[in-house]
């Protein structure tokens, strides 16, 4: 199967090395970062590449721009892995509808796209006879989108619910085992690299919000924008807050809860008794589903990170292989 | 409330009917058999929500029923919900906060916990909540983001409901 990768940052390089070192029967013919391209019929040279960026260079060609690889490469699916612009969802929504207007596959691990455009993305998809996968847009590594899709096709979800933002994780959980402030623990965060030098898209619960937008209009048949989402973020928690839901056996945890039946899409922090399954060190991510069939299912696992993330987005690939892609 | 009756067939039954007739709702029915008990006489507790004012109704049906009630406990407020706030709590009226959920009567604030860091920073309180009803309790905690909005305060709901 040949792809095309747009973005080489974490995401993507976690995408090459897992091509390299797996036979997953890939092909890479076309690649771009935001300051260059490259496209080659007989497959791109990805350890060349990954070298290129690890010594701060550019991966490819300064004169081909990415939208010159959506257009102009040989390929079966189009990877899409640039970064998410909640506002447009420019430039990755451009190049997913050109991709699809060739009749390409596309997968994505960026949430703009799918959370601006879904429903008309869906339809560009269907009438040029194309998928459109997604799951990396939602909780890195953990198939929740697949799980629901599949598995858990034919239940009704009365409810979902669960920790979807790894940094505010990190940083509640650093504020309930040692008392730290919320300055000191997201200081601790972008020390190691888990809290972005503006934050504000994690700690407002946004990052959250988004995923629930996606969740609600690609899975539950909910019509939502980030607007509707009632937000709440975790900037103003306090020690003191962490030890008095502590004396109860509780925490405190930013936790995105979607009631479809009574239209409820929220993200605040909650209080969560310590023994529930939700309740997840770290930078993990959390998902408990309430399905009419199945019973409750929770789901944990690596919210982010360049090989979870690329693990989403190969699983989609070879979901496509298997059942779409002809004499690959 | 725990009842006594008679230990033959039918007699349970005959005691749980006027419950529902007085429009009462059976939460839990505890009955424990003791053999050493030298009466022919069975001790059944039942736990029940009912309407205002419907016990003395409800007592006056059972005794007919040749059932006599050992035991009445009453718990009025049965929903309760922990919450915690964040900001200046003291600064805007702790307790005109607290005092716009007793007024409705059918909510009440029945522990707080206050935690005062340095002056001028935020304090952090535990506020428990008990109620009659879980539609009032939703009303109290209604009010409560209200005031919270009004004094610029975080609220902090349970994961689950009352």
């Amino acid at each position: 199967m040949r792809i095309a990768l747009l973005g080489f940052g974490s995401v993507g390089q976690g995408i090459a090395r897992a091509i390299l070192a797996k036979d997953l029967d890939i092909i890479v013919t076309g690649l771009a970062d935001s300051r260059s391209g490259t496209i080659d019929a007989g497959g791109i040279d990805l350890l060349a590449a990954l070298a290129r960026k690890g010594d701060g260079g550019p991966c490819g060609n300064p004169g081909v721009s990415p939208a010159d690889v959506v257009a102009k490469a040989e390929y079966d699916v189009l990877v899409e892995v640039t970064p998410t612009n909640v506002e447009t969802a420019e430039p990755a929504l451009g190049h997913i509808r050109a991709a699809l207007q060739r009749h390409k596959h596309v997968v994505t691990s960026n949430k703009g796209p799918i959370a601006l455009a879904y429903p008309e993305l869906r339809e560009l998809a269907e009438a040029n006879g194309v998928l459109l996968k997604y799951e990396a847009t939602v909780c890195g590594a953990i198939p929740l989108i697949h799980a629901m899709q599949e598995g858990l096709a034919g239940n009704t979800i009365s409810r979902l619910y669960g920790v979807f933002n790894g940094t505010c994780n990190y940083i509640l959980t650093r504020m309930a085992e040692d008392a730290l402030t919320y300055e000191q623990a997201l200081a601790e965060a972008r020390e190691l690299g888990y809290a972005e030098a503006d934050p504000t898209y994690d700690v407002e619960g946004i990052d959250a919000a988004i995923k629930l937008v996606i969740l609600a209009n690609t899975i539950l048949d909910m019509h939502t924008t980030l607007d509707d989402v009632e937000r709440t973020g975790i900037t103003l928690l306090t020690p003191d807050a962490l030890q008095l839901a502590e004396d109860l056996d509780c925490t405190i945890r930013l936790i995105g809860e979607i009631i479809p039946g009574a239209g409820v899409l929220r993200v605040s922090p909650r209080i969560v008794p310590k023994v529930h399954p939700l309740v997840v060190e770290g930078t993990l991510n959390a998902v408990t589903v309430e399905a009419d069939l199945a019973g409750d299912l929770t789901f944990i696992g690596k919210g982010a990170g360049s090989t979870e993330t690329a693990s989403a987005v190969i699983g989609d690939l070879l979901y496509i292989r298997d059942r779409h892609v002809q004499g690959s | 409330m725990k009842l006594e009756m008679k230990d033959q067939p039918g007699q349970l039954v005959a005691a749980l009917k006027p419950i529902s007739a007085v429009g009462g709702n059976i939460i839990a029915v505890i009955h424990q058999r003791e053999t050493s008990t030298a009466t022919e006489t069975l001790d059944v507790q039942i736990v029940l929500e009912l309407p205002e004012g419907r016990l003395p109704n409800l007592l006056e049906l059972l005794r007919a029923q040749g059932v006599s009630v050992v035991r009445i406990g009453e718990e009025r407020l049965l929903y309760e919900c922990t919450l915690i706030m964040i900001g200046h709590l003291m600064h805007t009226d702790l307790s005109d906060t607290v005092d716009q959920i007793d007024r409705t009567g059918s909510a009440e604030v029945t522990e707080l916990s206050l935690v005062m860091p340095a002056i001028d920073a935020p304090s952090s309180a535990r506020i428990t909540i008990r109620s009659t009803t879980r539609a009032e309790m939703k009303r109290a905690i209604r009010i409560l983001y209200a005031v919270a909005e009004q004094k610029n305060l975080l609220i902090i709901e349970p994961l689950e409901d009352a």
